[in-house]
């Protein structure tokens, strides 16, 4: 039978990244197709390229065995392809009629539009399960119904090729029964559904097939019922050949920081970190495991003071970290934090070098009298910093946007770990960093620890956190699945990332 | 106000691009002149010569220059932190009632006391006339560009007021204040006299000088203090600014504030250099020029002294174009600024493309 | 007594002086509802002012100043539109540039063309749209309410009530019409409009050319209906009082015009309650001039109820990675 869709060579660059590196992939009429990968993998994009948000460098696409060009969005809506976006395309204060119809108005006035979708709905809502009241305002929907709202949007338009990326992300376990239903319900009246997740267990409970991706690689591609989450887990993670930083046996000390039931909300009042408790020691490295988007983010910003905690105690050496949700304070208690958006938080991108090399600590007594700030000193931090961490170029008047990923990475850590901080929060250390700058990161970590600190390292690269931690934490939906030590496989952390805990041997 | 330089060297950003801009500002309103019927060489001639051709010109230009000197320092620091202080007008013409107040009011003290009183005070009025709208900023997020607006014509009405009921003596048919006698800032002329040079009868005062002052203690406060870094960052990333342990709301406030008080200084100018004494409407639009000035100088000290002077020359060439060719009213200075806004400040991307080809190093 | 015949005098006075702020203030729901900010109302009400009295004058004729009104107005706007929309440009800054142009390139030009120091010359009654006489309604005056009634509704220029008709316009064209629904889309979440395959500019683009067409008329109901000419200055912050009355309507049509009306009769009331004693204490005009603009901030401040603007208003829109 004529694939639904057929993917061939598609290849993606965006400078320096390649997002989707010579993929092929065919999907099946009548199915659900499933694709997994880590963060990066180049799902998102392979499917933006399908629903004509980007142009693929190289490769064609196939519709039902015609080959077919795809410019733009109306283009591929009008293929037939829709797409339920992870952070949804609705317009909060508009009806869920007003939201379905936009764009398919079919005339200048809108009335009648209105009426027939209003007829629409009901036929689909009998049809998959997909009630929703029509004249509620999609700002006040839950965000389960939020989603139905987008799947009625694609299936109004006459999607035949479902894409749903990241669906479940925002949903209750029950709303995500209920959307799996539905999508059973759309695979039976014959539409082809294809499902971008990094969720194993929902991957074994729906799908007929599913393919993996890793960095820009679609690596395989199984029938679901033939293999298993241990399987997928390990193509998912995979074994990267990477040097091992040597590194002795630790010898932790006492506690430095101790997180109590620690609970964070988002602005919109959603649970990030729920109820995490955790310690870390002197002389330890605490790795913290997890693909991104399971609270790790929140985690590290409560810890450093950049956000307040819903509930919960963050306790340095007996001090309450937490209370004031103030990154000056966090740091004159000594903690250093190396953030994970190293271009917006970590440094002023059109700063030079000297002046993000103070960012956080420009109240240094060393960097000038009373409200002064020594401009000589400054510089002369910088490059003591420079020389130190082998910062190339080492010119502090640089601006700090042209120094290479790994270099401002060097920057940063000069600055936070300069000031002989007691517990070193870290947040992808290593992302967008060429090789060589890896393993000197890595050892310097590896030489703090040493050196009696504490450290908390979150990073979705497995084997960064294998590589250096001496307990590694799995998170994953804003809770701490487990704990195991170094020794742990990475199949086993991998179904933990996902959310699957394995029965005990 | 940040915006992405990377690729393109840094004399071209700063100085290239300005002078580009102004370029095509000159040009349009060339055409305007065209329409008008008036050669724009000619045009431009008249207008050079009127400014720096006599010493006369370089008096008033300088003169003029002061004034833009201090309320392009004053947008120039709420762009550092990420603010559009629209609002010069209004805070330059409330801080008139500081001069005011001190000069009329405590004009029994002696002179050396009474005038730097004066200065304060007129940099105190323009603060806290940018103090409601900076703390509602901070505090609700209401827009500053519209308030700072609203508190233009506030000023205005709230003046006029207070001129006429409080300041007018009785019987004066002239909405002005009676005159500050005994605080004033020297003009040059007066100081020429003193030392036996004669020069032309220019508004140009000491006052300049304060000018000059302001603008390196602005720079000294953006680059060489704690405070400045702390406003830069939260001018050029706010999310960097709350890791850096820096507390936005507070910044936005200190920095209006101090907006307001650069804005301020130019009434010393006016009120204790020239009109000596308290008139309606003395700003003159010199708040807008400074937002003209601050694009134009990119923010920077030097670069607002210059584009200072700049617009200096505009507008003294410019009233001088206009005795000569009574068909191309002052106004017209009014459109080039427009146009160096325009340009400067909104069509601003649309160069680089052009540019980017010319500079880039290419990759070898 | 006086009282009585002075109200129904300044409610047709109010309604005379709230037509620029409708024009102006419906001018800036249209762009701000599809996510331009538009600061530059008051450049072209007063460049559709100027464009408006001159034309007018030159060809004696009320339409060719409307005709000339418009297209100066929907010029600056599209001048504006380029910068905000096709070049991501700072909306603010181009919105105080277009005033600054406005209002030089009006006197530099004016007092080029006609010499007498910013202003056109006077205009005869046939160059002018002049107040329209219904005759029914002369007969009508001296009976009790009805009277009232027709000294407030009737006699009002066709712009005036045009300006009038544009309101339930608006609302009907944003709520009812594909043209509304996706303009309305873009403003809150332009990413929903990109992915329903709708040119977002495009949109844009037409919002700020409708912009412009109201503001054009705005401008000509000031020089050649309200007014016999263009006088410098003239339009005097009435493209700011409609930002408020913008801000102050929540960006919705009928509200807007609600807005208007009550600044409009502030100023009508202004001229009349000026230097008037109330209980012992004089209320000085500048308040009463000052009172729009204090209202606006004590609104922005959040006291009188939520502000809630068009959610992508001001920002331009770049495909997101």
């Amino acid at each position: 039978m004529t694939p639904a869709v057929e993917l061939n060579g598609i290849d993606k660059r965006f400078g320096q990244v390649h997002a989707n590196r010579d993929v092929t992939l065919a999907i099946g009429k009548g199915s659900i197709h499933g694709i997994v990968g880590e963060n990066g993998a180049g799902k998102s994009t392979l499917m933006s390229i399908l629903f004509g948000f980007y142009h693929a460098d190289k490769g064609d696409i196939r519709i039902d065995g015609r080959l077919i060009k795809i410019r733009s969005s109306a283009d591929a809506i009008a293929h037939g392809i829709g797409m339920v976006h992870q952070h949804f395309m609705l317009v909060d204060p508009f009806t869920v009629l007003e939201n379905v119809v936009l764009g398919a108005e079919n005339g200048m006035l809108i009335g009648p539009a209105l009426g027939k979708a209003r007829g629409e709905l009901e036929r689909l809502a009998r049809d998959y399960e997909l009630d929703v009241d029509p004249d509620a305002v999609v700002g006040s929907l839950p965000v389960g119904l939020q989603q139905r709202v987008e799947i009625l949007k694609a299936l109004f338009r006459g999607a035949e090729v479902l894409i749903l990326d990241e669906p479940t992300g925002v949903l209750t376990p029950n709303e995500a029964d209920h959307l799996f239903r539905i999508l059973g319900q759309l695979k039976d009246q014959g539409k082809t559904v294809i499902l971008i997740t990094h969720k194993l267990r929902e991957i074994m409970a729906i799908t007929d097939h599913v393919s993996v991706m890793r960095r820009g690689e679609l690596v395989a591609t199984r029938k679901t019922g033939d293999t298993t989450v241990e399987e997928l887990a390990e193509l998912m993670v995979g074994r990267r050949v990477l040097l091992r930083v040597k590194k002795g046996r630790a010898n932790p000390g006492k506690t430095v920081l101790s997180v109590e039931n620690l609970t964070v909300k988002d602005r919109q009042g959603v649970v990030r970190v729920n109820n995490v408790s955790f310690n870390v020691r002197e002389g330890e490295i605490v790795g913290i495991a997890g693909v991104s988007g399971n609270g790790q983010s929140e985690l590290l910003e409560a810890i450093a003071g950049m956000q307040k905690p819903a509930s919960g105690r963050i306790m340095l050496e007996g001090r309450d970290l937490g209370a004031a949700g103030d990154p000056a304070e966090a740091r004159g208690l000594g903690v250093a934090h190396v953030p994970e958006d190293r271009q917006h938080r970590g440094l002023v991108t059109s700063f030079d070098a000297s002046e993000s090399a103070i960012l956080g600590w420009h109240h240094d007594s060393e960097l000038g009298r009373g409200f002064r700030l020594d401009r000589a000193a400054v510089i002369a931090r910088c490059k003591e910093g420079m020389e130190e961490f082998d910062v190339r170029p080492a010119d502090p008047l640089l601006v700090s946007a042209k120094f290479s990923g790994g270099n401002q990475q060097k920057i940063i850590l000069a600055r936070e770990i300069g000031r002989d901080p007691k517990l070193l929060i870290v947040g992808q250390p290593t992302r967008g960093v060429d090789i060589g700058a890896v393993e000197f990161i890595h050892r310097r970590l590896i030489e703090l620890r040493d050196q009696g600190k504490a450290i908390v390292l979150v990073s979705v690269e497995l084997d960064e956190i294998r590589s250096l931690s001496d307990r590694i934490l799995v998170m994953f939906d804003g809770a701490i699945m487990g704990e195991r030590d170094v020794t742990a496989d990475e199949a086993e952390l991998g179904c933990l990332m996902a959310g699957v805990i394995r029965e005990a041997a | 106000m940040a915006s992405p330089r990377g690729e393109l060297p840094a004399w071209v950003d700063v100085g290239l691009i300005p002078l580009l801009n102004l370029a095509l500002a000159l040009i349009v309103a060339g055409f305007v002149v065209v329409i008008i019927g008036e050669s724009p060489l000619e045009a431009l001639g008249i207008l050079l010569n009127g400014a720096i051709g006599s010493l006369k010109g370089w008096g008033y230009l300088l003169y003029y220059a002061t004034n833009f000197t201090f309320t392009g320092l004053a947008v120039a620091i709420a762009f550092h932190a990420g603010l559009f202080n629209i609002g010069g007008e209004g805070q330059v013409y409330i801080a008139g009632l500081g001069a005011g107040a001190v000069g009329i009011g405590l004009g029994f003290l002696p002179w050396p006391l009474a005038l730097p009183l004066a200065i304060l005070a007129c940099m105190a009025f323009g603060a806290a006339w940018a103090f409601i709208p900076a703390y509602l900023q901070a505090t609700r997020g209401s827009h500053i560009v519209i308030t700072t607006i609203m508190f233009n014509y506030i000023a205005a009405s709230t003046m006029v007021y207070i001129i006429i009921n409080v300041f007018r003596p009785a019987g004066r048919m002239a909405v002005e204040s009676r005159e500050i006698a005994n605080i004033a800032m020297p003009g040059f002329r007066q100081i020429g006299l003193w030392l036996g040079v004669k020069l032309p009868n220019t508004p140009l005062n000491v006052t300049v000088f304060l000018a000059i002052a302001a603008a390196w203690g602005l720079w000294y406060l953006l680059w060489r203090t704690r405070l400045g870094y702390e406003i830069r960052t939260v001018g050029a990333n706010a999310e960097a600014a709350i890791y850096a342990g820096i507390k936005p709301g507070r910044i936005i406030i200190i920095a209006m504030l101090i907006s307001g008080g650069l804005a301020g200084l130019m009434a010393v100018n006016e009120i204790l250099g020239v009109q000596h004494r308290l008139v309606l409407e003395f700003a003159g639009g010199a708040g807008f020029v400074g937002i003209a000035v601050a694009l134009m100088g990119r923010s920077h000290p030097v670069g607002v002294v210059l584009s200072a002077m700049l617009f200096g020359l505009l507008y003294q060439g410019g009233t001088e174009l206009s005795f000569a060719k009574p068909a191309i009213t002052r106004d017209m200075i009014v459109v080039i600024q427009g146009l160096v806004i325009l340009f400067m400040g909104a069509l601003e991307q649309a160069f680089r493309p052009w540019l980017v080809p010319l500079f880039l190093k290419r990759e070898a | 007594m006086e009282t009585p015949a002075l109200i129904p005098e300044i409610l047709a006075s109010s309604i005379r002086l709230s037509v620029p702020l409708i024009f102006a203030c419906l001018a800036g729901l249209w762009s701000e509802r599809s996510g331009v900010v538009d600061i530059g109302l008051e450049g072209k009400l007063l460049a559709g002012a100027f464009a408006a009295a001159t034309a007018a004058y030159v060809f004696q004729s009320p339409w060719m100043g409307l005709f000339f009104a418009l297209i100066v107005s929907v010029a600056m706007a599209l001048i504006h539109g380029y910068a905000s929309i096709s070049q991501r440009g700072n909306q603010v800054i181009s919105g105080v540039a277009i005033n600054m142009l406005a209002a030089g390139l009006a006197l530099v030009l004016g007092n080029r063309w006609f010499g007498e120091g910013g202003q056109t010359p006077p205009l005869p009654p046939e160059a002018r749209f002049m107040p329209l006489t219904f005759s029914g309604f002369a007969a009508l005056r001296d009976v009790p309410v009805v009277g009232w009634m027709t000294t407030v509704i009737a006699g009002h220029s066709l712009l005036a009530y045009v300006a009038f008709a544009t309101v339930p316009l608006t609302a009907w064209a944003l709520a009812r019409t594909r043209f509304g629904l996706r303009l309305r889309a873009v403003g809150e979440n332009p990413h929903a409009v990109d992915t329903a395959g709708i040119s977002i500019a495009w949109l844009r683009y037409r919002a700020v050319i409708i912009t412009g067409l109201l503001c054009g008329l705005g401008g000509a109901y000031l020089a050649i209906s309200q007014s016999a000419g263009f006088i410098k200055d003239m339009s005097a912050g009435k493209g700011f009082i409609a930002l408020a009355a913008l801000i102050f309507a929540n960006w919705r049509p009928f509200r807007a015009l609600g807005a208007c009306l009550l600044f409009g009769f502030l100023d009508a009331a202004a001229i009349r309650l000026q230097g008037m004693a109330m209980g012992g204490f004089t209320i000085p005009v500048q308040a009463v001039q000052a009172l729009p603009y204090v209202l606006t901030v004590v609104l922005l401040a959040g006291f009188i109820g939520k502000s809630i603007p068009p959610r992508a208003s001001g920002i331009p829109y770049v495909k997101d990675r």
